[in-house]
């Protein structure tokens, strides 16, 4: 590997949106057809970070280090471990996927849409790989900006409220953080090495409030409860290309902060404030699925079945053993397939009868065979059956948890049976029982596109629930390290 | 009597000489050149900002700084705002033209007077002594009463004249009577004089501080911060769009220098006394700038409270040369610079912004108003991306110049241990993203109600994109400006 894999990664996406802008919304066939060239491309840069990746240490590979600001000693500094490698790949998979959800959707200003999305991966990507934290700070917030504008501008009715409340509430925590960086790299002596950073000296009340400042900005995004509500409106509101990516890819930026920056750097107050993530996450996963039980919007039911699901993660994370943390991971990985999924389906039928009211619905599965059978599979993969990547996260979380506390694993258990029963129930509603009225019956199945994006997600959420190794593998040595680093005191 | 008459050095003074010249030159031309006067005026002046800029760019490294007996200095600071001084007056008098033409407004008045104006700002940025600060001021602050008044015909803009008139006229008794008590304090009118009579401790402290409560209020009406900031919005509102861009821009520099000036080359010993004043109107200007900037329905009050609260930022910079303890000269470089940065990087963005209103007026039509932006991206995606670049640049989203000059001055802030000012100023900050997402949501999610095309002549368009990619690359390639700052200040 001789040519800079990570920068490929970012700048192979955004570069190639530029010319998509400049054809403008003129030739629409040309600017689909560019555009997931392009995504396809991003994807297969990608790959040999899989491939070429050394299973065999935590160290960080693929270094790219160059100085950026020399006046700030900021460093355009990339790099990937077991925990970040996968992230990657699945966001540049999950773009294919987008281009070709859209393709027949978004009919106006395509050129624009396409770019967007683009542009959106490269940011991600960037978020993934970045080892300074400045860098990593502007990939952070200007990913921000395409999805606010995906939000307003191809959104539904209330897409207004929905983008500004995503900005703003974003916005609020990373600055936050953003002061926070600037104390570390005052304490630091003038580096904003995220490496460098791991090993720093601490004293206690600095780190809790640093502590304090990440949980703002990446408690947020997680969402965690109480600071959850932003995402369900962005959810309803934004088109399904805005929503597969935002639970894909965007509510795992900060449980990846939270990996990368929190635990590693504030160990102390990690453990010290222990207690107080692991009850937001315990009421996100039983509090938050009793919400989605009531929901009568299937997007919403899946947002807050979203937000459900991201409390595992975090409850992954500050248990602080390898099963936990290593099934947190895997639980990343798999909901960002799983929800994507579902938000393909629920857009699928949208695109049909413009509407996402369960009561609108019913005896789908008479009309749509085919698309009955994904959508069974995706919402048994939601509610976490055996053989499907979602008992793999799930399964491994609560073991972990049980390690730590039998009534914290009794607790994050009750999520197999509400997340069964929301997701179960609304398909048996959706999809079951006789056709409901005439625009039911008026619905043709899914075409070749959409069985395509579909089947490909079936695949890796198949693939992944019957062979999760080589998903584990690749993070052991990074995760293992994190522990030792995560047990060891900065005081 | 002539006896002992030095004949003072004139290199040092070479542009301003040469403008002068220039200026007398075209207010000839004006009058004897008859019909064909519309087409020399325009070009001569270009050709004497340019002619200046020559001769400040070989100006620099001069060995002899000071002339005029002490009262005239040439410094790298004088030379790099100058040069930004020329390049915010050409790039004003570019996008002006046109709307100018349109309203019959282009006399020779018209340049003569910023031509003056910019003479004006060169005096102050050069000033030693109080009574060349005061010289330049005013012909600075002169000239801007009469452009504002260019239209005679319109009441606003008299009333607009008036108003800055009147309180500019106080501000300048205050700085004045300030000036007075500071000499007969110190016996002297030379800053670095002052620098050393207060280094000696001679002079009585209550006088001191009496007199510079009257400096910092005479330079805080200049600046435009609270509570010496009423004018700025009727300002803005009330002169003709190109002369509110006129001011600004340029003038916020020539200000900066005073500031500059008068406190740290002045009265550094009197460091903690006006600390704790900047400290205050930055926190004040910076929340009620962002607060009052939301009910705005005109874009130019709007961006009038914006730069209110840019002007506090740049303050909190300044004021964090070396707040509290010993005076660490490198911290104190760090802090002035990046006020400079900061300055700097306003006056590209506020060109930038303003210029998009003068691109969007036109003959008979003020679109002055936030609905005039609607749906801009439909009738000139080009131009809405530039808009779009200045908004999130002066809210201080990554990627923009915006964001590293905001970085700058909060890395500043929090070198000298004011972290609770900084997030007080952070939370501002959020605020005030809500308005810039506002415009961005009007070009962006709205229909147009206006579908005149947008005229403007090709050298505005060029100039205006130029402006806007500046406003992007120098985000990312800062490192030269941020450099460049802190060498000006060095020398």
């Amino acid at each position: 590997m001789n040519y800079p894999i990570l920068s490929l990664a970012i700048w192979v996406p955004i570069i190639g949106a530029l010319p998509l802008l400049a054809l403008g919304s003129e030739r629409r066939d040309l600017v689909r057809w560019l555009a997931l060239a392009v995504a396809i491309a991003g994807f297969l840069v990608t790959l040999p970070l899989y491939l070429e990746f050394d299973r065999g240490t935590a160290a960080m590979q693929f270094i790219e280090q160059a100085p950026w600001i020399e006046r700030f000693n900021i460093h355009y500094f990339l790099g990937v471990d077991g925990i970040s490698v996968l992230f990657i790949l699945l966001n540049s998979f999950i773009t294919v996927l987008v281009v070709i959800a859209g393709w027949q959707i978004i009919n106006e200003k395509v050129a624009q849409y396409m770019a967007a999305f683009l542009i959106m991966s490269g940011l991600m990507n960037g978020i993934f790989s970045s080892l300074d934290a400045v860098l990593f700070y502007v990939f952070f917030e200007a990913s921000l900006i395409p999805m606010y504008i995906i939000i307003g501008v191809w959104g539904g009715p209330s897409r207004v409220y929905a983008a500004f409340k995503f900005f703003l509430y974003t916005l609020l925590g990373s600055l936050l953080m953003l002061v926070a960086l600037i104390y570390l790299f005052i304490q630091a002596d003038g580096s904003f090495n995220l490496l460098y950073w791991h090993q720093l000296r601490l004293e206690m009340t600095p780190q809790i409030l640093i502590f304090v400042a990440f949980f703002a900005a990446f408690a947020v995004k997680v969402p965690m409860w109480p600071v959850h509500t932003w995402l369900p409106d962005a959810h309803v509101e934004a088109p399904t290309g805005g929503s597969v990516v935002l639970a894909a890819i965007m509510l795992k930026l900060g449980a990846y902060g939270f990996v990368r920056f929190s635990l590693p750097i504030l160990p102390d107050a990690s453990h010290f404030l222990a207690p107080m993530m692991i009850a937001l996450s315990l009421i996100a996963v039983v509090y938050i699925g009793f919400v989605a039980l009531v929901q009568a919007d299937m997007k919403k039911l899946i947002a807050y079945s979203s937000i459900s699901h991201m409390g595992f993660v975090t409850l992954g994370f500050f248990i602080f053993n390898q099963i936990g943390i290593e099934g947190a991971l895997v639980q990343m990985i798999s909901h960002g397939f799983i929800s994507a999924a579902m938000f393909l389906c629920v857009g699928v039928m949208y695109d049909r009868m413009h509407s996402r009211q369960i009561a609108d619905y019913g005896g789908v599965v008479n009309r749509m065979p085919k698309f009955a059978a994904f959508f069974m599979l995706f919402a048994m993969a939601n509610s976490g059956l055996p053989a499907t990547s979602g008992f793999v996260g799930e399964f491994m979380v609560i073991l972990g948890a049980i390690k730590f506390n039998f009534w914290v694993g009794f607790c994050a258990a009750i999520t197999l049976i509400l997340g069964a029963a929301y997701t179960l129930w609304m398909y048996k509603r959706v999809v079951f029982g006789a056709v409901a009225n005439d625009h039911v019956a008026e619905l043709t199945d899914i075409c070749w596109r959409e069985f395509l994006v579909l089947a490909l997600l079936a695949v890796a959420v198949l693939a992944m629930g019957v062979y999760p190794f080589p998903f584990t593998d690749i993070m052991h040595a990074s995760v293992d390290n994190l522990l030792q680093h995560v047990a060891m005191s900065k005081l | 009597m002539l006896s002992n008459f030095v004949m003072p050095d004139l290199i040092p003074a070479a542009p301003e000489l040469f403008l002068t010249i220039m200026a007398c030159v075209i207010l000839l031309v004006d009058l004897f050149a008859g019909s064909i006067r519309r087409l020399l005026t325009g070009p001569l002046t270009l050709v004497a900002l340019f002619g200046c800029a020559l001769m400040t760019w070989q100006g620099f490294g001069d060995p002899t700084p000071l002339t005029f007996s002490g009262m005239f200095i040439h410094d790298g600071v004088a030379d790099f705002l100058k040069l930004f001084v020329y390049l915010a007056v050409f790039m004003a008098l570019v996008y002006g033209r046109g709307y100018l033409a349109d309203r019959g407004l282009d006399k020779g008045e018209y340049y003569l007077l910023v031509l003056f104006a910019t003479l004006g700002m060169m005096v102050m940025i050069s000033a030693n002594s109080f009574l060349t600060m005061y010289l330049g001021l005013e012909m600075l602050s002169l000239s801007l009463y009469a452009l504002v008044a260019i239209d005679r015909d319109s009441t606003r803009a008299t009333e607009a004249a008036m108003k800055y008139f009147v309180l500019g006229a106080l501000a300048s008794g205050l700085l004045l009577y300030g000036m007075s008590m500071i000499y007969g304090a110190t016996g002297t009118l030379e800053i670095s004089l002052v620098a050393q009579a207060l280094q000696a401790g001679v002079a009585s402290k209550t006088v001191l501080i009496f007199g510079l409560a009257f400096l910092v209020a005479g330079i805080a009406f200049k600046l435009g911060v609270v509570p010496f900031h009423m004018w700025v919005p009727d300002v803005y509102h009330g002169a003709p769009t190109a002369i509110t861009l006129f001011i600004a821009s340029a003038p916020k520099l020539a200000a900066f220098a005073m500031a500059l000036r008068l406190l740290v080359s002045g009265l550094y010993g009197l460091a903690e006394q006006w600390q704790m004043m900047l400290m205050l109107m930055a926190v004040l200007s910076i929340g009620l700038g962002n607060l009052a900037a939301i009910a705005q329905r005109n874009i130019k009050r709007m961006l009038a409270y914006s730069g209110i609260s840019h002007m506090g930022f740049m303050l909190l910079a300044l004021m964090s040369g070396s707040v509290g303890g010993e005076a660490d000269l490198m911290r104190a470089l760090d802090a002035y610079s990046a006020a400079m940065y900061y300055i700097v990087a306003y006056v590209i963005m506020s060109l930038g912004a303003f210029g998009t209103v003068l691109l969007l007026s036109r003959a008979g039509y003020e679109a002055e108003n936030l609905e005039d932006f609607k749906g801009l991206n439909e009738r000139s995606p080009w131009f809405a991306l530039m808009m779009m670049i200045f908004m999130l640049s002066m809210a201080g989203i990554p990627f923009f110049v915006g964001f590293f000059a905001k970085f700058s001055v909060l890395l500043a802030a929090v070198a000298a241990g004011q972290i609770a000012v900084v997030v007080i100023a952070v939370i501002f900050s959020l605020i005030g993203a809500f308005y810039y997402l506002r415009v961005i949501k009007l070009m962006y999610f709205d229909a147009p109600t206006d579908s005149a095309p947008i005229l403007a002549s090709m050298d505005m368009k060029i100039l205006l994109s130029a402006n806007g990619l500046a406003v992007a690359l120098l985000g990312p390639f800062s490192d030269v400006l941020i450099r460049a700052c802190r060498l000006a200040l060095l020398s």
